[in-house]
């Protein structure tokens, strides 16, 4: 019986459904997580710079995102935004919409948390050594920022595509949507959704836990260092 | 706004409030629970254990907790193991925040100075004594936050009980909005109820860091 | 004589394969104070932390009275005999000094509250620190952390006493109020085995003096015999390395006879 269901995977192109469904998914994820990283960077000097407007503008957006589960954010705007602005956005582009909204600020904090941890006394050093601002910027606080950051912000990316499992809530034809067709398609045999769900699960992890891996390994060697 | 739609709906709401902080607790003590052990597992290196709980928090926290719970919930059935909804929910918030807690509770043990175990060592205690007494308290200090976090992130993840054809806010607002179109006031009831739940929780976060950092030990090297 | 309290015999340890103890034996009887000295790296602090399990030993034995206890599974029985302060003085940074005192007798032995306390109390007043039994420890001083951290380990009434480099963390004018505690512990009859870098203490405590090199001891002997004609070569090189500071013209005069200055 059971390996029966998981024949049904193979079976026809439903495999290569499957594989395009991820890619639905996956896309969303990349793109999210490109404008994160641009928006992010520029909303963490936001962050801390000395407008006090500024600077509450960004606590009301880190404090929504932190509160609100993304799922809630996507109805907002998938559901919301149609009938308060009659904008009928597509849900490809409304969950880019609200995970690059939630990105950029969870990045930006990062970013921040990142450049203030750095301690005083490196700048110090620096200018003690004669360096000129630009030069302390340059060889002193950035490459220092760079290696607190890039860990976490990689993390936060596999964070983005866990996320994206989330679109199928609003009616993305993404890899667990295909899933489900191919699970209703072959409804008589019911093993089949085991082996999806299965499958869909695997190739999560497979995708995520390199890159956690990666994230991990950059933050021990550097800091070691 | 129609808030006569509002007024005659409030209970509604509280009621998915309800359910979602419910098994939210519920997920939030377990998860708990099961990070600890695995951190322990991890930290005071058990053999064989310490490889399964890592193999745990790997899987865990690279996957989406809504394919875990499709898994369990539309996907285990098939091959004969039923779960009801409420045990899937809890399971599935469980299997994803052990993970999360344990890494909290780990950075926490690895900031307390390997000599402070050596200290209640050497007085005589035994393993549980040590981190009872001696460990654990100072982790938890340097834990709190991160744990705070978590809570927020599980309590948050509940949105997704939905899928189990929970009655959580979510699902409620799912149902008022597919039926009575008032989509404006169904998501603003939605934002208000979730402000309701994360609010007092981040608030007590708020205050017990604050205590923590002013009751500090004196030992935290690292800021 | 005696039986001794404790037995080392034959002890070998390696960390990732380099020795630090390469075959140490070691007898210390009750009532005696055995200071051990030698340059760093010769392993005298690894030996104490064997004597407490903190270490295991690859090879050897080490023996409690008649119970033998490298390789122990129960180490911490063990512990409740053998007593142990560090350099870095290690209070509980989350309790107060009396329930950092508290902490072993009541939980390890068992202990009833009120019978420790009072003890407690008498032991603090008589370090002169009784009126910080309510602090907390980052309210202290190092050297008034150090002498908490000798009462706490008193208090489990240890047969023997283990303190490693104690006052190498502390600041010069705080050394000598910790090691006027361990004079009255040694003149009160307690087991010591002491690593330390004081030349001038270990000669007023010491029964006898230990001098490791490269993991092994080197020499041993009493110390009024020991520090005025060590009679190795070795031994004479490292007490010469105490006293360039304050005899700067004789040590350059010295310098011809092959003395090194480093």
């Amino acid at each position: 019986m059971q390996d029966l269901g998981i024949s049904i995977l193979f079976k026809g192109v439903n495999f290569q459904r499957l594989l395009l469904g991820l890619w639905v998914t996956l896309r969303i994820a990349l793109i999210t997580i490109g404008i994160s990283t641009a928006l992010g960077l520029l909303f963490g000097l936001l962050m801390m710079s000395r407008s006090r407007a500024a600077r509450g503008f960004c606590r009301v957006w880190l404090e929504i995102v932190r509160f609100m589960p993304q799922l809630v954010l996507l109805y907002l705007v998938y559901f919301g935004f149609a009938r308060l602005f009659g904008w009928n956005l597509e849900g490809e582009t409304s969950a880019i919409l609200v995970f690059s909204f939630w990105g950029t600020a969870e990045m930006g904090d990062l970013f921040r948390g990142a450049l203030t941890s750095i301690p005083r006394h490196q700048r110090e050093s620096a200018a003690a050594l004669g360096l000129t601002k630009a030069q302390i910027n340059r060889y002193i606080l950035l490459p220092q920022t760079a290696r607190r950051l890039l860990p976490q912000a990689i993390n936060l990316s596999t964070r983005i595509i866990k996320t994206t499992a989330l679109v199928k809530m609003i009616n993305v034809t993404e890899v667990l949507k295909v899933g489900q067709q191919i699970i209703g398609q072959f409804y008589r045999e019911p093993s089949v959704a085991f082996w999806v769900y299965a499958t869909v699960f695997l190739m999560y992890f497979l995708i995520c836990w390199p890159i956690s891996l990666l994230a991990g390994r950059l933050e021990t060697r550097w800091s070691a260092g | 706004m129609d808030w006569g739609f509002i007024g005659s709906h409030v209970m509604d709401f509280v009621a998915g409030a309800w359910v979602t902080l419910r098994f939210g607790l519920y997920g939030v003590g377990c998860s708990l629970v099961l990070g600890l052990l695995c951190c322990l597992a991890r930290y005071f290196r058990v053999p064989v254990l310490r490889s399964v709980a890592h193999g745990y928090i790997e899987l865990a926290r690279n996957t989406p907790l809504l394919v875990q719970l499709f898994f369990l919930y539309a996907g285990l059935p098939r091959v004969g193991v039923r779960l009801s909804a409420e045990a899937c929910a809890v399971i599935g918030l469980t299997f994803l925040g052990g993970a999360y807690m344990s890494e909290a509770f780990r950075s926490g043990l690895e900031s307390v100075e390997k000599s402070q175990r050596e200290a209640g060592e050497c007085l005589g205690l035994t393993r549980a004594q040590n981190i009872r007494y001696v460990l654990l308290p100072q982790a938890l200090a340097t834990a709190a936050p991160a744990l705070f976090a978590n809570v927020i992130f599980l309590i948050k993840e509940t949105s997704m009980f939905s899928v189990l054809a929970m009655m959580d806010l979510m699902n409620v607002a799912d149902t008022l909005r597919t039926s009575g179109g008032r989509t404006v006031e169904v998501l603003f009831m939605l934002v208000v109820a979730y402000l309701a739940l994360l609010l007092p929780v981040s608030l007590a976060a708020t205050f017990t860091e604050r205590r923590l950092r002013y009751a500090g030990f004196g030992n935290q090297h690292s800021v | 004589m005696m039986e001794p309290i404790l037995r080392v015999k034959d002890i070998h340890k390696a960390f990732d394969g380099s020795g630090v103890l390469k075959g140490v034996s070691l007898d210390i009887h009750e009532g005696e104070v055995v200071v051990i000295i030698g340059p760093s790296g010769c392993g005298k602090s690894t030996l104490l932390r064997c004597i407490n399990g903190l270490e295991r030993v690859d090879q050897g034995e080490i023996w409690l009275r008649d119970q033998l206890i490298s390789g122990l599974k129960d180490m911490h029985l063990v512990r409740q005999k053998i007593g142990m302060v560090f350099q870095s003085y290690d209070l509980f940074p989350h309790m107060k000094v009396m329930d950092n005192l508290l902490l072993g007798p009541m939980k390890a032995l068992r202990k009833p509250r009120e019978a420790v306390e009072a003890e407690a109390m008498e032991m603090l007043r008589r370090v002169g620190l009784a009126e910080k039994a309510q602090a907390l420890p980052r309210t202290l001083s190092g050297g008034q952390k150090q002498r908490v951290a000798l009462v706490r380990a008193m208090l489990m009434h240890p047969e023997l006493l283990l303190l490693d480099e104690i006052t190498a963390a502390l600041d010069p004018e705080m050394v000598s109020e910790v090691l006027n505690v361990v004079i009255d512990l040694a003149e009160q009859g307690m087991t010591m085995a002491i690593v330390t870098h004081e030349m001038r203490f270990a000669e007023a405590v010491a029964d006898r003096v230990l001098f490791m090199e490269q993991g092994v001891i080197a020499e041993e002997g009493a110390p009024a015999s020991f520090f005025r004609e060590p009679k190795t070569e070795r031994a004479r090189q490292f007490l010469q390395s105490f006293t360039y500071a304050s005899t700067r013209k004789k040590a350059q005069e010295t310098q011809a006879a092959d003395v090194g200055l480093a």
